[in-house]
């Protein structure tokens, strides 16, 4: 009871102070350009809380969330150079299309011209994008190491895609030089802080539908997909839906961050969403702890704001300061930071030398001879299931 | 929701029940290729609910791939009639909405989940989207009532993968249950026992299955006399003999399959 009642009032005095941090202290004491700053970190950490889902808890190791931040993401900038050219233009043509295109407005643009239609789209293509991709990967039964390289050569192939589009996406320098934001002017500074409260919000709403699902039936199915997946078929479960499900929720989740990242960052080009992004959203993922709820959170906006503050101190130093610290925490702690407490706290409580506790039911070697009878011809093997099953008990 | 029972009245018998319509699994002509070696050739079993068989054989006689085949973990040909219903040929999760459950030789129960967890999991395949979204408030009847059948209520809330090894499979055997499995598929349950869980692992069984279709895979002659209420003896993919203890052991074929001889133990 006292546990429950701490885990209840801990985790919304938690999210209180989350919340009071990010929309009350950081805007309060943070200089504009720094806000900005942690409005784009934000935006990856609202992608690791995904990658948080899918990988740590789901176990697919998703490579290729780019795909899903540059859908989301070019489909907000799409929107936005078309009310851009709009409101300064007048011409509702894009300035980048007059001169590398035609100085027609592509017919698969014409949608995002409207709000409404940019804002559902931007949940519902990375969604949909997603779930046929799903589908058809895990009811394959496409997984591990396979679907990990599958997912990153889809985010290669969305790089290339996009660059050579340069009359309709822009090509390699990407969509940007926006002006403004659903009729709100970008140079304005207060504008600039109700971007960032916007992913302040988004990102602690997609925590708290992340803590949901990890708390739910659904994320205890999931877990045990990840660990035993034939075995959830016995079950008389399709482990392929449950494994769908979350891909989804990730995919959606960065298609969200990907449409917040390009007002606040004033720019998406596909060097934001190929391979070499979408590795990085795994990094702080993997450093923060990916099976936790706040792991993949904090170690996204720590990864990224060392990068920025040590990639312009150190501009060569830090890819490899990168590639190191994903060694060391896959390497050394493969539950990521956050498990850093539980090793200290298990460390305590089993001093040196102490006796490790061991089950009284711990299965007996159990060598009775086989009955000299005719239908005894093979003793069954106990001695390997005991020694299978004796490492657990001593681990403890 | 009706509280559910999930044990029976009285023990399982030779021939399974003798009243009303019992169900049945007819296994007809069954037969698993690998790469040209028939592993299981041309199989025929009947099981009627409330009938406890136990399946022997020597090693490679083809048990497990029959009940891998059964749940259709590896294709098959041939034909598995559950009480009216054709389950070869459907995809794995299919057939164990059909009420078809099975254990596994080495026990696989997930493990960083707890005892509940495992159990209220196996629950709940049927469950709607709305459910399973919603956190696990309160433990079903079914749910407990299998805790107490397994003998692990005490238990409900420790991780699975710290369980002793009897424990697992009790585990797993309570998983059936709740699964609502009409079908139960045990592959070697005793396998790495204690003598004690032996004995607690037959009781179990005794109890369980005089209203379920119940087929055990196992080794122990001594274990198979003392619970079995019938036997099929498999080998070289064939089923040999089939009866009681006492009939398939007086078989000459079997004796000659066990011991490379032609009967001529005394007997």
């Amino acid at each position: 009871m006292k546990t429950l009642l701490r885990g209840r009032w801990g985790t919304a005095a938690g999210f209180l102070l989350g919340a009071a941090l990010l929309l009350g202290v950081a805007p309060a004491v943070l200089p504009a350009f720094n806000l900005g700053l942690l409005g784009k970190f934000l935006c990856f950490a609202i992608v690791a809380v995904g990658i948080g889902l899918a990988w740590g808890r789901g176990g697919m190791l998703t490579l290729g969330q780019g795909v899903f931040f540059g859908l989301g993401a070019y489909i907000m900038a799409m929107h936005m150079k078309l009310a851009d050219a709009s409101l300064f233009g007048g011409s509702g043509v894009p300035d980048f299309m007059s001169l590398y295109g035609s100085g027609q407005v592509p017919g698969w643009w014409e949608p995002f011209r409207s709000p409404a239609v940019t804002l559902l789209a931007v949940v519902l293509v990375p969604g949909l994008v997603a779930l046929v991709l799903g589908l058809a990967i895990f009811k394959r039964r496409v997984k591990g190491a396979y679907f990990a390289i599958l997912s990153q050569a889809l985010a290669a192939a969305f790089a290339v895609f996009l660059i050579g589009q340069q009359a309709t996406t822009g090509g390699s320098n990407g969509l940007n030089g926006f002006r403004s934001f659903f009729g709100f002017d970008l140079k304005d500074p207060n504008n600039k802080v109700m971007l960032y409260m916007i992913a302040a919000v988004v990102l602690l709403l997609s925590l708290a539908l992340a803590r949901q699902l990890m708390h739910s039936r659904f994320g205890e199915l999931l877990v045990a997909v990840r660990d035993q997946e034939e075995r959830v078929r016995f079950l008389g479960y399709d482990p392929a839906t449950v494994k769908t499900v979350i891909y989804v929720v990730a995919a959606v989740l960065a298609g969200v961050a990907g449409a917040l990242f390009v007002p606040l960052v004033g720019i998406i080009s596909p060097a934001d969403v190929g391979v070499i992004p979408s590795i990085a959203f795994l990094i702080g993922v993997a450093i923060g702890g990916r099976a936790t709820l706040l792991g993949p959170v904090l170690g996204a906006v720590g990864v990224a704001a060392a990068q920025s503050s040590l990639s312009s101190t150190f501009p060569s130093f830090w890819v490899y300061f990168q590639g190191l610290l994903f060694v060391l925490v896959i390497g050394f702690m493969p539950g990521g930071l956050a498990s850093l407490p539980a090793l200290v706290r298990l460390r305590r409580r089993t001093p040196a030398g102490a006796p490790q506790p061991k089950a009284a039911t711990a299965p007996a070697p159990d060598q009775s001879p086989p009955a000299p009878e005719a239908l005894s011809p093979e003793t069954p093997k106990p001695g390997v299931q005991d020694r299978a099953a004796a490492p657990e008990e001593v681990s403890r | 929701m009706s509280t559910p029972t999930l044990l029976p009245e009285g023990e399982p018998q030779a021939g399974g029940l003798r009243r009303g319509r019992p169900k049945y699994l007819e296994v007809r002509d069954l037969s698993v290729s690998f790469d040209g070696f028939r592993a299981v050739d041309g199989v025929n079993l009947d099981v009627i609910q409330g009938d406890l068989r136990f399946l022997i054989g020597p090693n490679g006689a083809g048990k497990t791939t029959v009940i891998d085949a059964i749940t259709g973990l590896v294709p098959a040909t041939g034909s598995v009639n559950h009480t009216g219903t054709e389950i070869l040929g459907r995809k794995v999760h299919q057939i164990a909405r059909l009420g078809v459950g099975r254990t596994f030789q080495t026990a696989s129960v997930f493990e960083n989940l707890s005892v509940l967890q495992n159990l209220d999991i196996a629950a709940g395949s049927g469950r709607g989207p709305l459910q399973m979204l919603r956190r696990r408030k309160s433990i079903e009847p079914a749910v407990e009532e299998a805790l107490e059948i397994i003998g692990l209520e005490g238990a409900a809330g420790k991780q699975a993968g710290i369980l002793a090894h009897g424990q697992k499979q009790w585990l797993e055997i309570g998983m059936l249950l709740v699964q609502n499995s009409d079908v139960l598929l045990l592959d070697e349950p005793i396998a790495g026992m204690s003598q004690d869980e032996r004995e607690e692992t037959g009781a179990l069984l005794r109890r369980i299955a005089a209203s379920r279709i119940t087929l055990v895979i196992e080794h122990d002659m001594d274990f198979v006399r003392e619970f079995a209420t019938s036997v099929s003896v498999l080998a070289a993919g064939k089923v040999l003999s089939e009866g009681s203890v006492a009939q398939v052991q007086a078989d000459p074929k079997v004796q000659e399959v066990y011991l490379g001889t032609s009967g001529t133990e005394g007997h």
